[in-house]
């Protein structure tokens, strides 16, 4: 077995960020698990990235070129395990994405790889992967081995490493495989309709409520408070879907990043790992949840363990 | 015609819950079940698929779990499911998601159905990967993240929109026989009448034991260890909740200057 292999991930001719955090991810065990680092890029035009993608910590780069620029799953998993079989990783890390959800778990099967998403922690135990998730709704972690594997292949989460700072001169090589006729065709992005809604991105204190809010009825309370207190109201994604807000209100993955976010009170929220992601970055988190166990309170500066409807009213009287 | 949807009975842990003695997993006492949400949306999908079509395709769930997550399966036939397979061997016991996908592949091999809608993730433990193996092991096209889909029974094609990070629309058309793995807030999941609760408590659930199937169901990793983690570092604000507003008010205040 000889090196880790990374998978760059780009749409629409942008580089994902992810990309970068996960050649830091693997530095830690390259000693143990092969020295080489080898990041590919796969799609018509992958060389467009070779800039941006030479970072130390990056051994080689490997560009791929596809029929297609975008994303196909079918043709990506036949480019990796090709590549893979050429080059024997003993770890392979792809960031656990939209796109990775499409094709990970079939080249893990299909090739005996072990396997896991979704992960935080990647170490070696001599030569063997160990990788660490969580579990029952982020309450506790699970670490998780791989035996008999000699490739594992790790989701590993975006946000989670920072991207290495100095630039290097990796090699750089084209790989070519047979790209198989792809049961599936692309159509077209599009993008999510513009509104005259608020734009959450700019918004420098959000309230947001999640499912803990319990009814549609009960929105126009919380509306009143973060007028009261002076915040735009935000939501979680249960909320957008019932459609009790609009979806330009919902942050998280799919949703807004509270990009200028300073302070950020959650309501109702568990903090599942795609609501963190539009604002765990943000300097002060207030989170009020009924459940001690509920895992925003990671990421929270501030928790208080209640009911958010006492909480409101309590809070309120402050600002009358 | 033929939709199949695999769901899954998911844990919620109760507030005050220890770990195993083998340090592996959760005790069970301190577990409650039920379906996970996305498989509300999953069958919701294949529910009006089949309507559209004149109730014609056959819509069938299965669920791999031992004899009490049967209970997942009646709220489907509730929802209006006309079968419900449940598979189960002692042996798969601390299997993982692509051991329980090979149980699945010996049911979709069987059921051959036209469809099969699986659920982006589930609510525990956030995998994601459960339906995109089992497209694998089928050799069937697939797409993860369905948020919208345009598809009559008999098509040979599904248009599909994957729901990308920030909310990005990818517009897909996958040929049929596919696998979906299917997003929250594709539809709005119905509710169970009644009667159909009624009903469901008196129908047939067929039972499988995995060796019935007679594939090996080798797991792709394995649990060294669950902890709970260091503990959070939030500060956390106690009194009455007078008082927790109080600092609360005070924090905004610092915080925004007002
Ligand atoms: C690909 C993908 C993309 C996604 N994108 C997003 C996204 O952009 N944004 C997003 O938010 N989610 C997203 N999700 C969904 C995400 O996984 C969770 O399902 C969602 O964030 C849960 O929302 P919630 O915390 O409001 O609900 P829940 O997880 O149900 O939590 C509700 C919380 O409210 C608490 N509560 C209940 N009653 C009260 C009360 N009276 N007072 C105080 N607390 C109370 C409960 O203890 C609980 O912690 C995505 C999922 C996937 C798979
Ligand atoms: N034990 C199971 N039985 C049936 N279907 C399952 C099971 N586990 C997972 N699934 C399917 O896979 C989806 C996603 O699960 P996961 O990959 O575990 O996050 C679920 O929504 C189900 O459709």
């Amino acid at each position: 077995m000889s090196g880790i292999l990374v998978v760059a991930e780009h749409r629409q001719g942008v580089l994902r960020p992810v990309s970068l955090e996960l050649v830091s991810a693997v530095q830690d065990v390259r000693g143990a698990l092969g020295d080489k680092v080898t990041v590919a890029v796969i799609g018509a035009g992958a060389r467009a990235h070779q800039q941006t993608l030479s970072m130390a910590g990056v051994d080689e780069l490997v560009f791929i070129d596809t029929p297609d620029a975008e994303f196909d799953p079918e043709v990506t998993e036949a480019a990796l395990a090709a590549l893979a079989a050429e080059i024997r990783p003993s770890l392979v890390v792809v960031p656990h994405s939209v796109d990775s959800m499409g094709y990970a778990a079939s080249l893990a099967i299909r090739n005996g790889y072990g396997f896991a998403t979704d992960v935080f922690g990647v170490a070696a135990d001599g030569a063997a992967v160990v990788a660490t998730r969580g579990g029952y709704g982020q309450k506790v972690n699970v670490e998780l081995e791989f035996p008999g594997a000699s490739t594992v292949l790790l989701a590993l989460r975006g946000g989670t490493w920072k991207p290495p700072v100095d630039a290097a001169s990796p090699a750089a090589r084209d790989f070519a495989f047979s790209a198989p006729a792809s049961r599936s065709k692309n159509v077209e992005f599009i993008s999510p309709p513009a509104t005259n809604d608020v734009d959450m991105t700019a918004k420098e204190f959000i309230l947001s409520v999640g499912r803990g809010v319990g009814e549609e009825d009960n929105i126009e309370r919380f509306r009143e408070l973060a007028d009261t207190v002076g915040a735009a109201l935000g939501c979680s994604r249960p909320v957008a879907d019932s459609g009790w807000l609009p979806k330009s209100r919902q942050i998280g993955q799919s949703g807004k990043t509270a990009a200028q976010c300073k302070l950020y009170m959650a309501m109702g929220i568990s903090g599942a790992i795609q609501h963190l992601a539009g604002m765990k970055h943000v300097e002060t988190i207030i989170a009020v949840n009924t459940d001690p166990n509920a895992s925003i309170f990671s990421v929270a500066k501030y928790g208080v363990i209640g009911d958010m409807f006492e909480i409101a009213d309590e809070l309120e009287k402050h600002f009358a | 015609m033929k939709i199949l949807v695999p769901v899954k009975r998911i844990a919620a842990l109760e507030e005050d819950f220890e770990i195993r003695d083998d340090g592996r997993d959760v005790d069970g006492d301190f577990i409650n079940w039920d379906l996970n949400e996305w498989d509300d949306y999953s069958l919701e999908t294949a529910m009006q698929i089949k309507e559209a079509a004149g109730g014609e395709p056959e819509v069938v769930v299965v669920t791999v779990g031992p004899d009490d997550a049967e209970e997942v399966l009646r709220k489907c036939l509730a929802k209006g499911a006309d079968r419900a397979i449940r598979v189960w061997d002692d042996a798969l016991e601390g299997a993982d998601q692509l051991a329980i996908a090979r149980v699945l592949a010996g049911v979709a091999k069987t059921e051959a159905p036209d469809l099969i809608l699986a659920g982006v993730q589930s609510s525990d433990h956030s995998h994601g990967c459960t339906g995109i193996a089992l497209s694998a092991l089928l050799d069937m096209p697939h797409a993860a993240v369905v948020a919208a889909m345009t598809y009559s029974a008999g098509d040979a094609k599904v248009r599909v929109q994957r729901e990308l990070e920030g909310g990005m629309l990818h517009a897909v058309d996958v040929s049929t026989p596919a696998v979906l793995t299917i997003q929250l807030g594709i539809n709005t999941p119905r509710y169970a009448s009644l009667r159909g609760i009624k009903q469901a408590a008196a129908r047939p659930i067929e039972e499988l034991s995995a060796a019935d199937l007679g594939a090996d169901f080798a797991s792709a990793s394995r649990v060294r260890r669950m902890y709970v983690p260091e503990k959070s570092r939030a500060q956390m604000i106690e009194g009455s909740p007078a008082e927790q507003a109080a600092r609360i008010a005070e924090i905004i205040r610092e915080a925004t200057g007002a």
